[in-house]
């Protein structure tokens, strides 16, 4: 068994720079990669391209990054684990092979982790007696099951150690937990086991810390100033111990800052109640480790403390919601705001003239410069701003409705107040809302498959 | 009693969180933390941020962190790809919340190191 392993992880959501992975692979030592590409609604995107194409449907951007690193990642003996795989994940495996045979790369072991996708056999778990209340507003599915387009529970990271275990250099899964995408790597090089609280517990508070890349290394900080070369920051790396004390640190020479404030940051970064982070795996109490500066851009964790983890699976689905618009024009001064307000009221009176009127909870109005971000606060607002941004938008059920509205605003620099300008991009166009739904699943419903392929 | 925004003691990050967002609220030291466990309310983040946040105001502790983390349940004007809004992720929460003016004793100050400038 390893004394310490390194982790770096280079994505922190879908469309994050390639930067942070190829600079992790190039300048430090790593054991594994780790790469996150999932949000809520991203499963929702994946399902739509599937259904248009068979082999779409998972991250590409994850195999054009192997393309340019696959030489690096088998010489450097570097394993990587990624939740590039969406709602497609074999069709994912299938173009990292293609890549493989490009670079006459044989006898690379990738392994799929799948078994998340719920939508198939929706209708036989709400037969079983599975209710899917949404977790957030206490509603049932019966509200929205007719247009419910993805369906995924979060799987844990024991099928990634389980694939690692397998021998797989690189681990492609569909929906997981965030954190787990590290704590699998910990699991399978420590022997963790299924009730090993405290370690799974201060594993998943490890995997939290670096899930978005260098929002923990300097990025989003609020003391900005003090924070050198953003530029070129360092994507976060974790030095884990088998006992779950671990040091967060990055790369010698990168930019940015470790620090307990930067580290601190992200650890209050989407956070609920701190003493139950539920995962799959465990309840990781997060008022529960200590923090500590032990050297120059490494900050130790220590004493990480879990409870035994629920019976359930979380579940994330996504329905169609309804369809938006939204477009902007930049007004110029003098009387930026008054000649805004002008704007919008002329905007929202032709639209009314002709026949296209919107609730005030359908619309939106938005005086980007005179203060939207902290409307109402100190030092949030401005009267006289030299110039605004004025977003307008509209939504609802009715598309027809929605796409009336992004004609009526270019006409305004011909036929409002002196000083329109800014339009560009075309009309603004409807897009679909896509809802998120959450809920719980009892475990024993699913099982999760772990594959292995080899080039 | 001097009164200073509460960026001068404590720093802030948030984001979305279902139809709402959360903003964690990092003290600048123990004192501060200590200070701003006792005075910065549920109530008071409620009526600071109304014109934000149209629905109730939850708070959590973690001491170990020098956290004070509150939930804003109505934030996002409809949440995730529903809103509208410039700020749908609730990105900048935290940091409106530290144009907070407070009312805070010299004791505090001088026991919490100033941001920079």
């Amino acid at each position: 068994m390893k004394n310490k392993v390194l982790i770096g992880n280079g994505q922190g959501f879908w469309g994050d720079s390639i930067l942070g992975p190829i600079r992790l692979l190039r300048e430090g030592p790593l054991d594994y990669l780790t790469l996150d590409y999932l949000a809520e609604v991203t499963m929702s995107i994946m399902q739509k391209l599937r259904q248009r194409d068979p082999k779409a449907g998972y991250a590409t951007d994850f195999v054009t990054l192997i393309d340019r690193v696959l030489p690096e990642l088998l010489e450097k003996k570097v394993r990587v684990v990624a939740n590039a795989g969406g709602v497609n994940p074999h069709a994912c495996k299938d173009a990292l092979l293609e890549v493989c045979r490009k670079h006459g790369a044989k006898g690379v072991r990738i392994a799929v982790v799948d078994g998340d996708d719920i939508l198939p056999n929706l209708d036989d778990l709400i037969g079983g007696g599975e209710e899917f209340t949404n977790l957030d507003t206490g509603a049932p599915l019966a509200d929205v099951r007719s247009r419910v387009t993805s369906a995924n529970a979060y799987l844990g990271a024991f099928p990634i150690a389980e694939a690692l275990n397998a021998g797989a250099q690189i681990v492609v899964t569909g929906r997981g937990t965030d954190p787990g995408l590290v704590l699998g790597p910990l699991i399978h090089e420590f022997n963790w086991g299924q009730e090993d609280w405290h370690k799974l517990a201060a594993g998943t508070v490890a995997g939290h810390i670096v899930e978005c890349g260098a929002q923990c290394t300097g990025g989003n900080f609020t003391d900005w100033r003090s924070i050198s070369n953003l530029s070129m920051v360092g994507y976060p790396v974790l030095e884990v111990e088998p006992s779950g004390d671990f040091c967060v640190t990055k790369h010698e020479g990168t930019g940015g800052l470790v620090s307990v404030e930067t580290v601190t940051h992200q650890l209050a970064y989407e956070m609920g109640d701190p003493a139950r982070y539920l995962t799959p795996d465990v309840i990781a109490d997060f008022t529960s480790f200590r923090l500590s500066q032990e050297g120059e851009n490494r900050v130790r964790v220590s004493d990480t403390r879990g409870l035994p983890a629920t019976e359930t699976y979380k579940v994330s689905m996504s329905y169609s919601d309804g369809w938006k618009s939204v477009g902007q024009l930049t007004i110029s001064g003098p009387d930026a705001l008054a000649k805004a307000r002008l704007c919008a009221k002329i905007v929202w009176d032709r639209l009314a003239y002709d026949g296209c009127q919107y609730e005030p909870q359908e619309r939106l109005e938005e005086y980007v410069g005179a203060g939207e971000c902290h409307a109402g606060l100190p030092g949030g607002t401005s009267e006289d701003p030299p110039e605004v941004v004025l977003r307008l938008g509209v939504k609802g059920p009715d598309k027809a409705k929605v796409m009336r509205f992004g004609p009526e605003l270019v006409p305004l620099v011909t036929s409002g107040p002196p000083g329109v300008t800014g339009f560009a991009g075309g009309r603004p166009k409807a897009q679909e809302i896509i809802g998120y739904w959450p809920a719980l699943m009892k475990k024993q419903l699913i099982q999760p498959n772990v594959t292995v392929v080899t080039s | 009693m001097p009164t200073v925004p509460l960026h001068r003691i404590a720093q802030a990050r948030s984001g979305d969180k279902g139809e709402g967002s959360n903003a964690g609220i990092l003290a600048r030291s123990q004192t501060a933390y200590a200070f701003l466990a006792e005075t910065l309310t549920e109530e008071r983040v409620q009526e600071f941020l109304k014109e934000i946040n149209q629905g109730g105001v939850t708070r959590y502790l973690a001491p170990n962190m020098l956290v004070l983390n509150f939930l804003l349940e109505d934030s996002l004007g409809g949440g995730g790809s529903a809103s509208l809004k410039t700020d749908a992720q609730g990105k900048t929460h935290g940091i409106g919340l530290l144009r907070m003016e407070l009312d805070v004793p010299d004791e505090v100050l001088n026991a919490t190191p100033a941001p920079p400038t």
